[in-house]
């Protein structure tokens, strides 16, 4: 094995920077990144065994032990468990006599939970060894166990059916539908690829370019919505000896799923326009992160890498043009949610922990190899194209007066056609839930668990930056979803798997708020409880990243835009209870020690009195009782 | 009016949130200007001699007396504010927590490799010690906070401001560079 392994490394030039891809490769060969591996990885790449283990441990699709020859991985969002993800759990789990989060005795079959994988759509869904099956049954969940105990190929299993729109492309071969229900501007067919790459560019200067997308009002559409132009401006600016661009296809915002369509539908729109980044900003590589969840669609996107470059659309002197050297690589996720944060994602492309850096300096100034590096959402790099295509006038006529152009929404839940939707920005929630048949529309959460809860008294507000933002996560529940119980515990429990615990307000705080939201849906709730919650919300805002900062949101939103739903649950007749029990607190230590549970302070004045205190905590140890000064009014409430 | 009184105290916690509070520097002596201080460490004033209107806890709760104090305070103080990480979340010592007592005490004064002079195996039993807590309990666990000041530890500007409009009565407008985790 020693001799392949090596084999891998060196396929990476031995560069520790690749250590995401030496590893995936690794997993794919021994199915889990062995402990022998370690001391090989740590020689060949002079990294300490410290770094390699805290890389692996960062991300869901490494393991350390072994997780089977066939791994099945079943998305935990919200979405799936609506559709019914809670069967499949337990069709596998009856089947296979084991719990999720095991591995059959054999070593056959590993059953683990992950986050969304994107599929909201076409719910339950799950991931078997990098393939993906939807719109799951107990009866299918039999069916691939049988083919799975049978030793069968993934590729071979009973259960498939082509996918809709490319995803029948022999090169994806995926049981995935494209469901896209409404074209705009962006998507529509009207689009020849790389036209304007190979006819258009060379008559450009790059500051026009620039000039081109700041007069568009372009706004990054991966959440953030930082003007374009300005980021490539300011990347074109800085200084550095070799530039990047980025294209980040990490989605993994619970309910989002349109850069998985569009890169299959048509990513030679967002390669074309990686590469009018590179001309812009001078930049020489381009790296596309794609989660490891569309691992489905590596062949596809790298064949067409490979024709764009016998056609010299990549390469060197692309379209003619002298010194444009531009060539794209696909750079791999492991699974973490954080990634999508621009500069974790560097991080997890130099083969760290994707930790978000601390700001500043921004990606623009210092990112990838401390290069200036432009990262855009995959819609960006196709809104680039359309707009140099069509012009910024033309794209500034599209939507409101703040939000220009169209945003593709990733729409699911409950309504008649989840799926993709090109709208104009500016539409109001009312008109999308018409536009994809909701009924009884309960809540709308925007913007995935980090964005917002809304419900009816929101329904006429619209879809734009200054307004309702969105990186394209619309998720719908009816009126017969338990809000809290089903969904916000639910983004809460994403939350907390999915920090990456630089921050303690981050990694501890969501835990510590979904306790007494667990306190509150178990009856024991008091209206101090409520308080709590919301202050901690912002506690949340000293985090460094967006994760960290939103992370609470999911609860306060719900506070502020369903405040009754909480209400119902509390216990009126208490002001306080907090369930801390000092006799009890003291106990154990009492039997470990050999002491009496009884408090005696006296230490505390100077040894010069010593009263006897029960631990009811009706003795005031260091100081004076107060209780009848006359200045004080306050006291009762507060205990 | 007279000046609003302040203490404050230092529970489970490693006096950093206390020598945040001393980088506001030379402010301090507006500070006194607009408030009056009673027991804190800072003064040494050892008890409190009046009603409080703004009690401040840094640490959160590991032992009993931890959880005396922090309820006299509670009695005796009209707001309250958890003061940093520990006092908030638990914090460093809250690490402890998920590990059985048993285990902390014999590793802290029986296994642990630096214990070499506890020859005849003693746990600490003397009445006097407050006693340790199953786990560390954050303030909020204990009693109601009003407020929360996040950090490790918390900036001394973020101090300074939220003290400032606590006393005026206004509403804190710090930026996000003043109060953020790094």
């Amino acid at each position: 094995m020693k001799e392949r392994i090596i084999e891998i490394i060196h396929k990476y030039h031995a560069d520790k920077t690749r250590l995401m891809d030496i590893m995936l490769d690794i997993q794919d060969e021994c199915q889990y990144i062995p402990e022998e591996c370690l001391d090989i990885l740590s020689k060949e790449l002079v990294l300490s065994i410290a770094d390699i283990e805290q890389t692996i441990s960062f991300y869901h699709f490494f393991s350390q032990k072994p997780r089977g020859k066939y791994q099945v991985y079943i998305n935990q969002s919200a979405v799936a468990y609506m559709m019914g993800q809670s069967d499949i759990i337990e069709a596998f789990e009856d089947e296979l006599g084991i719990t999720l989060g095991s591995v059959t005795e054999d070593g056959a079959i590993g059953i683990f939970g992950t986050a969304d994988i994107g599929m909201n759509d076409q719910e339950p869904a799950i991931l078997i060894n990098k393939r993906v099956f939807t719109q799951m049954t107990p009866y299918r969940v039999r069916q691939l166990i049988d083919d799975m105990k049978a030793g069968k190929d993934v590729k071979d299993m009973a259960v498939k059916a082509p996918g809709s729109g490319k995803n029948s492309d022999p090169l994806i071969d995926a049981m995935v539908h494209s469901n896209i229900f409404r074209i705009g501007p962006l998507l529509a067919n009207d689009y020849k690829p790389f036209d304007y790459l190979k006819d258009n560019l060379s008559k450009i200067k790059a500051e026009s370019i620039v000039e081109e997308l700041k007069k568009s009002n372009l706004r990054g559409r991966g959440g953030a919505g930082f003007p374009t132009g300005l980021k490539w401006d300011f990347c074109r600016k800085s200084s550095g000896h070799d530039k990047y661009v980025i294209c980040n296809a990490d989605e993994g915002e619970p309910g989002t799923f349109k850069d998985r369509v569009i890169l299959t539908e048509m990513p030679e729109l967002v390669f074309e326009g990686m590469a009018i980044a590179g001309y812009t900003i001078d930049a020489h590589y381009g790296i596309l992160y794609l989660r490891y969840e569309y691992k489905y669609l590596e062949t596809y996107l790298n064949d067409l890498l490979n024709r764009m470059r016998e056609e010299h659309l990549l390469g060197e002197n692309i379209a003619g043009i002298s010194g444009f050297n531009f060539d794209i690589r696909i750079q791999f996720g492991a699974g973490a949610y954080v990634c999508g944060e621009e500069s974790a994602l560097i991080e997890s492309m130099l083969g760290k922990r994707g930790e978000p850096r601390d700001k500043p300096p921004f990606p623009v100034e210092q990112g990838y190899l401390d290069q200036p590096t432009a990262v855009n959402n995959v819609e960006t790099f196709a809104a680039v194209v359309k707009i140099l295509t069509k012009g910024a006038d033309w794209f500034k006529k599209l939507g409101t007066a703040d939000s220009a152009g169209t945003k593709v929404l990733s729409i699911s839940g409950d309504c008649q056609f989840p799926g993709i939707y090109e709208v104009e920005w500016g539409i109001t929630i009312q008109d999308m839930l018409d536009m994809v048949g909701a009924k009884k529309t309960q809540a709308v959460q925007v913007g995935g668990p980090s964005g917002t809860l809304i419900g009816p008294e929101d329904f006429q507000r619209s879809i734009c930056y200054t307004d309702l933002s969105t990186g394209g996560s619309m998720i719908i529940f009816n009126r017969d979803r338990n809000l809290l119980k089903d969904v916000v515990r639910n983004f809460m429990e994403f939350f907390i798997d999915e920090s990456c615990g630089s921050c303690s307000t981050c990694r501890i705080m969501p835990a510590v708020m979904l306790d007494k939201l667990d306190k509150i849906l178990h009856g024991k709730g008091v209206k101090q409880d409520i308080r709590d919650l919301e202050e901690w919300g912002t506690v949340l805002k000293a985090s460094r990243c967006g994760l960290g900062q939103t992370a609470g949101n999911p609860i306060v939103m719900s506070i502020k835009n369903f405040r009754h739903l909480y209400n119902q649950l509390l216990n009126r007749d208490e002001l306080k209870y907090n369930g801390f029990n000092l006799e009890e607190a003291i106990q154990e230590s009492c039997q470990v020690v050999g002491r009496e549970p009884v408090i005696d302070h006296g230490h505390l004045k100077n040894g010069r009195e010593r009263p006897e205190c029960k631990a009811n905590g009706t003795h005031k140890p260091e100081c004076p009782d107060l209780s009848g000064h006359k200045d004080f009014e306050h006291r009762a409430t507060n205990l | 009016m007279s000046k609003p009184v302040i203490a404050t105290t230092s529970l489970a916690g490693c006096f950093g949130c206390h020598m945040s509070l001393l980088d506001i520097d030379e402010r301090i002596l507006e500070l006194i200007e607009l408030v009056e201080f009673n027991k804190s460490p800072i003064n040494d004033i050892k008890k409190l001699t009046k009603p409080i209107d703004i009690g401040i806890i840094e640490g959160g709760c590991c032992n009993s007396e931890n959880v005396e104090v922090l309820r006299y305070f509670r009695e005796n103080c009209k707001t309250l504010i958890s003061f940093g990480e520990c006092a908030i979340m638990g914090g460093l010592p809250a690490l402890r927590n998920g590990i059985p007592v048993e285990e902390c005490i014999k590793e802290a004064y029986l296994d642990g490799p630096t214990v070499q002079l506890n020859k005849d195996k003693v746990l600490p039993n003397d009445p006097e010690l407050p006693i340790i807590l199953d786990r560390v309990y954050p303030c909020h666990e204990v009693v109601k906070i009003d407020y929360y000041l996040p950090g490790c530890a918390p900036r001394a500007d973020f101090i300074w401001e939220a003290v400032v409009a606590l006393v005026t009565n206004n509403e804190m407008a710090v930026p996000y560079e003043v109060f953020k985790f790094d």
